[in-house]
């Protein structure tokens, strides 16, 4: 140490407080039985060493980056601000730092990390991206909503896809490009030739292959981190339960009314969001049910229309780009809600009209008298209207 | 008079356009205006005495059921939305 960095440690000294590891311990096990969270635990070191372990409820920002982060990660400066390095040095010229910032309260660990290991105290082991997967995931990692935190969340989650059509096509590619570690996909469908207007995942190549094991084929070409589970059925009464616990997420790409009733249901019960898209022509909208936040399905829709005001692509047709921009969109709302971060489209119906080239919105209404999701809701016994829809209860590629 | 856009389905029932002006100064006034001029949209939303339910109404995007339902009053300045429920298509 030089006279220089000598009278910065002094400075530090008289402005900071040092706490021993059994004080640290002792006020951070009180916090956690109290369910409290006033000190702040800050580690301070380089990656390379938070990699190889860190002290349970610690926070990592690197003194490298301390100026520029601190205030995003402790916003109130009243709080008490605990940091740690590896051995009680940086931490202490962090904490310099912190009080010139105006942090009221700043402590730091006598002895840091080694001595807090050395007492025997626990240490977690963080997670970490692969070299392949910081590489293929750079563009995320740079995003601060994101970075490797929420890159791990996407690779832990779980989505759901019902249909492998003009909804589910632009989906599937994308959350997959994401990292979404786990994907499923049910569709009954084979591959035609009409659907490769807009349905991107397929190729002329697989034309009359079952859609689902078309979409795995793309999907494990794009990203090997992605494992794909196909269920080659129909959504009904006897298989939506068990096939949608398995997931976090479910991304509506349906086109008849049943499945979608049937699903808003099953989607209730196991308070499982359902991010609702559908398409017409030029027109396309989209919406977040999360289950006892928002409306429902049936909040919106307490009965389906008549078949002539329900028309599919097939009878109506649909500009092939259109069912790719809400079914992007259902992608961007399911990142969002795995991440934990912006706003989900809960209670808001979003609407895009191509031809003019306008996005508008609706505010929608929850049903306190809903008979799914209402007061005296009861989902597991309500109509799903097969048998009065002109389109058949299957799950089938769509828009 | 009251902007009134219709939902794709819709249009055809009014002539194929996207929107059409309506006189009332609740939004009951401005469907039966509606009914009046465009008889096979009320044919389409309304066949019987009551709304239809897969219809669902905003006025300057809330739904009604937020605000007074039919009773709610609507201005020269305000958008009404017809919605039926959209199948989505396949």
């Amino acid at each position: 140490m030089g006279e220089a960095s000598r009278e910065l440690m002094r400075q530090a000294r008289s402005q900071v407080t040092e706490w021993t590891t059994a004080q640290a311990n002792e006020v951070l096990a009180q916090q956690r039985r109290n369910g409290q969270n006033e000190v702040v635990l800050i580690d301070v070191r380089e990656k390379n060493e938070w990699d190889e372990g860190y002290i349970p409820g610690a926070t990592h920002v690197a003194k490298g980056y301390l100026e520029q982060r601190i205030e995003e990660v402790v916003s109130d400066k009243s709080q008490t601000v605990l940091l740690y390095c590896a051995g009680g040095v940086r931490s202490m010229y962090a904490g310099l730092t912190l009080k010139q910032m105006g942090y009221e309260d700043v402590v730091s660990l006598a002895g840091g990390f080694g001595q807090w290991k050395n007492s025997g105290l626990p240490v977690v082991q963080p997670r970490t991206l692969s070299p392949a997967q910081l590489k293929r995931y750079s563009r995320h990692l740079l995003v601060p909503e994101v970075g490797e935190k929420g890159q791990l969340k996407l690779l832990d989650s779980r989505v759901l896809l019902i249909g492998a059509g003009g909804l589910g096509a632009p989906s599937a590619l994308y959350l997959a490009a994401a990292g979404v570690g786990t994907i499923g996909i049910i569709d009954l469908d084979v591959v035609e030739e009409s659907n490769l207007q807009r349905q991107v995942i397929h190729t002329t190549g697989r034309v009359g292959e079952y859609k689902a094991e078309s979409a795995r084929q793309a999907i494990e070409a794009l990203n090997p981190d992605v494992r794909v589970i196909t269920y080659l059925d129909r959504l009904d009464e006897t298989n939506v339960a068990k096939i949608i616990a398995d997931y976090d997420v479910i991304i509506d790409g349906t086109d008849n009314f049943p499945t979608r009733y049937l699903l808003n249901d099953a989607a209730l019960i196991a308070k499982k969001p359902v991010i609702h898209g559908s398409v017409f022509r030029f027109d396309g909208q989209l919406t977040v049910f999360k289950p006892y936040e928002g409306p429902c399905y049936r909040c919106l829709y307490p009965e389906p229309p008549p078949a002539e005001l329900a028309p599919s692509c097939a009878e109506a047709g649909v500009l092939g780009v259109l069912p790719g921009v809400i079914g992007l969109l259902q992608s961007v709302e399911a990142l969002k809600l795995i991440l934990g971060i912006g706003e989900p489209l809960v209670g808001r119906m979003m609407m895009y009209d191509a031809l003019v080239g306008e996005f508008s919105e609706l505010n929608l209404y929850r049903d306190p008298n809903c008979p799914a999701c209402g007061e005296h809701g009861h989902p597991e016994d309500l109509p799903i209207y097969a048998d009065v829809c002109a389109m058949p209860a299957r799950v089938t590629a769509q828009a | 008079m009251a902007t009134v856009r219709l939902a794709p389905v819709l249009r055809a029932s009014v002539g194929g356009v996207k929107q059409v002006s309506a006189r009332g100064e609740t939004l009951a006034d401005v469907l039966s205006d509606l009914y009046i001029n465009y008889p096979a949209l009320k044919e389409q939303i309304q066949p019987g005495d009551t709304l239809s339910r897969f219809i669902n109404i905003y006025v300057n995007d809330q739904d009604v059921r937020h605000l007074q339902g039919l009773e709610t009053s609507v201005g020269p300045s305000d958008t009404v939305i017809l919605l039926p429920a959209m199948a989505g298509g396949r």
